[in-house]
């Protein structure tokens, strides 16, 4: 095939690569190992106030369960096992992708590290610190619970109900902060009293403002990749923004995305970009489907690159509005918090702006921060996964798909599964991602 | 300028062969195991009929779901391939050019292609099953012990309504067996499987909306039970055009002449 002639940009790999293989490979052996160090292991969701916890001592250590599913799915022999030990317990293959498999790696009684080791025992959680984002979530840790009791263990387990809605002005309402910080001060209780630990309100206030500094970082760094060419790409990203959702509220993980968001502004300066033929930029959406990824590589074929998309941006990263109508890295608050009561408000008042949640509540306010991200990460195509994994992402998909075309911006739907690789097929998918480009008058550049 | 245009489709290879944007040949066959020497074969009986030689065929264009088989690759070396959907909305432009909605059935794959001046805006592909194509079609002829060919006529026969699945062949078919099992007509069973394939096409080419003129193309085009129910579930009418299923092989022919477009 003849290779076209498109502008080639310097590229070169990201220096912090390996230090943020390092934490992620740390956090889940710091979970397996945390008892031999006298410590303590929750277990919990990624959406979850983990920094609420961390009041408990610096040796509590926990699993976020959406991240562990992603990394069950990447290695699909684990994944298969995984999926078979949930259906034959009686489990229908339509729950949540990640839930399933968190499920079966209990089941199976085995836990998969980072680089695909699978250790022989699932290490059993001290206690369960959830929330309850979605329908999976309110039932995930239930079961969890319910598994453990059966192999005799009894896991206490502690919910957070958050269903107030998306604030879309810039203030929650009081009534709403009140009613969750309510819990949280339960929950506090609730934790000394399981755990046996006397809580320090310093080491909360500590976590808290990690968190809130940390997720404003991930915005800044995301909003850096609105320069052409993108100094990251969406691929890479994945590996970034899971450091949000294991641990955002521990220091390793503002010091982490400190050093990435100053290498990401020198890789700017410097032009130097994530994919080298960058000519068509598109933005995703939802959870990719974890063991194919290599699908972002074969769009690198055609000069596309993905710039991230409202997931990435807008699990972890905080966002606002700023008077200008740009969608912005969220203003952290003045000053660090200081006691029990400053620092529930404040992480209550910093989460419930999450922008993900409106995928939940308003689905023509996901579609509004969609046409402004791409218009403002100057994006030529929407990239919407309709996850079958993922019933609470997938939530409204249909409608973002109406509202980005009403906007004028090209959509390509694929269907998917973000954990269950018997969902999604590759050939196909890539087969009309090759129309969807050849419609937009792209070529491919070479094989 | 002379350009052919090569389909190698899931189950049949179609050629055409264009001389100054007019049709001198067509040519299809069964694509076989080898789908270079099925394609190849019916490239050269395109040829033969055409009066022409491989080397006078300035520029030759592939589409279909085996269009890589016969890329640079001889006898026909194409050189370049292109995509259904982009294929059959530059052809079903060139046959209708005020064409602005394309619904191309083919035996495996359903699309539904929104088209401005020929070009694609939007489109829809099924996915996976092949429940709303030609296949099933076939699938569920063999289930009534009916010629294939016969299918389209014998649901015409029919004016009721008996509801059916077409989102699983195999499914299908165990509902067939009991309607045959219920003493059904064989007639009013050909007319649940046409209907129940236009219902779910329809629902796939309303996801990117109907705008007229509609144009049916594929080789289930051919099948006349087939347009009326879908004209029904689309409220529209469809314009089927002579050599439905030659449409997608124009367009590749239709874009190796105008590299440009």
């Amino acid at each position: 095939m003849t290779e076209l002639q498109v502008k080639e940009y310097p590229t070169q790999p990201l220096k912090c690569w390996e230090q943020a293989k390092n934490i992620r490979k740390n956090y889940y052996e710091d979970y397996l190992r945390a008892h031999e160090k006298g410590g303590l292991r929750w277990a919990g969701g990624a959406w979850t106030f983990s920094a609420i916890p961390a009041g408990l001592g610096e040796d509590v250590y926990c699993v976020t369960g959406e991240p562990y599913g992603a990394t069950v799915a990447f290695f699909k022999d684990f994944a298969a096992k995984c999926h078979d030990a949930t259906e034959a317990a009686g489990f229908p293959r339509t729950l949540c992708a990640y839930m399933r498999n968190y499920w079966g790696s209990i089941l199976l009684d085995k836990y998969i590290l980072t680089d695909g080791t699978v250790v022989d025992g699932y290490p059993v959680p001290d206690f369960i610190w959830q929330d309850h984002i979605c329908c999976s979530h309110g039932k995930w840790y239930q079961l969890v619970k319910w598994l453990e009791k059966k192999r005799g263990k009894e896991v206490p387990m502690y919910c957070v109900d958050v269903s107030v809605g998306y604030p879309t002005d810039s203030d929650i309402e009081e009534y709403k902060v009140n009613y969750i910080v309510g819990q949280l001060n339960d929950g506090i209780e609730w934790l000394e009293k399981v755990t046996g630990r006397r809580y320090s309100d310093q080491l909360l206030c500590e976590a808290v403002w990690n968190e809130i500094k940390a997720t404003s970082l991930w915005a800044e760094i995301c909003a850096l990749n609105q320069a052409v060419p993108a100094p990251l790409d969406e691929k890479t990203m994945y590996s970034l923004y899971v450091m949000g959702t294991l641990m955002k509220h521990k220091p390793e993980c503002v010091s982490f995305y400190q050093t990435l968001r100053d290498e990401v502004k020198e890789r700017v300066r410097r032009g130097i970009a994530a994919v080298p033929h960058e000519r068509y930029r598109v933005i995703t959406d939802t959870q990719p489907p974890w063991g194919f990824l290599k699908i972002f590589r074969e769009m690198e074929k055609y000069g596309a690159v993905s710039v991230g998309s409202l997931y990435t941006f807008g699990l972890i990263g905080m966002w606002e509005y700023k008077p200008d109508g740009t969608w912005s890295p969220r203003s952290i608050p003045p000053q660090k918090p200081q006691t029990r009561e400053e620092a529930l408000r404040a992480i209550v008042e910093w989460t419930m702006h999450k922008p993900e949640w409106a995928h939940f509540y308003l689905p023509e306010v996901k579609t509004k921060m969609m046409t402004d991200i791409v218009k403002q990460w100057k994006v030529d195509a929407v990239l919407l996964h309709y996850n079958r994994g993922c019933e609470g992402l997938s939530l409204h998909i249909a409608e973002n798909r109406f509202g980005l075309i009403q906007a004028g911006v090209p959509v390509f739907p694929f269907e998917g599964n973000m954990g269950d690789e018997r969902d999604f097929d590759f050939a196909g998918t890539l087969a009309r991602l090759t129309a969807f480009f050849e419609s937009v008058g792209l070529k491919k550049l070479k094989e | 300028m002379i350009t052919a245009g090569v389909d190698v489709g899931a189950k049949f290879a179609k050629v055409v062969i264009l001389r100054d944007g007019q049709v001198v040949a067509r040519a299809k066959a069964l694509v076989g195991f080898d789908v270079l020497k099925s394609a190849s074969e019916v490239f050269e009986t395109a040829l033969k009929e055409s009066g022409l030689s491989r080397s006078e065929v300035q520029k030759v264009v592939a589409t279909g779901m085996g269009r890589n088989a016969v890329l640079q690759k001889p006898p026909i070396n194409a050189d370049e391939a292109v995509s259904e959907v982009v294929a059959d909305a530059a052809g079903a432009h060139q046959v209708v050019p005020t064409v602005k909605t394309v619904i191309d059935v083919g035996a495996e794959e359903g699309r539904g292609i929104k088209v401005e001046g020929g070009k694609v805006k939007d489109f829809v592909i099924n996915e996976r099953c092949a429940a709303g194509a030609g296949t099933f079609v076939e699938a569920m002829a063999r289930a009534l012990e009916v010629n294939v060919e016969d299918m389209g006529a014998l649901s015409l026969k029919s004016a009721n309504t008996i509801p059916m699945n077409a989102q699983c062949c195999v499914f299908a078919e165990s509902e067939v067996v009991s309607l045959i099992h219920s003493k059904i007509s064989k007639e009013d069973i050909a007319k649940a499987i046409h209907d129940a394939i236009a219902g779910r096409i329809s629902s796939m080419v309303l996801r990117v909306g109907v705008e007229r003129d509609v144009v049916l193309i594929g080789g289930v085009a051919l099948n006349p039970g087939f347009k009326p129910p879908l004209e029904k579930e689309l409220h529209a009418s469809i314009i089927v055009p002579e050599f439905p299923e030659f449409v997608s092989a124009l367009g590749a022919a239709v874009i190796a002449a105008n590299p440009t477009r």
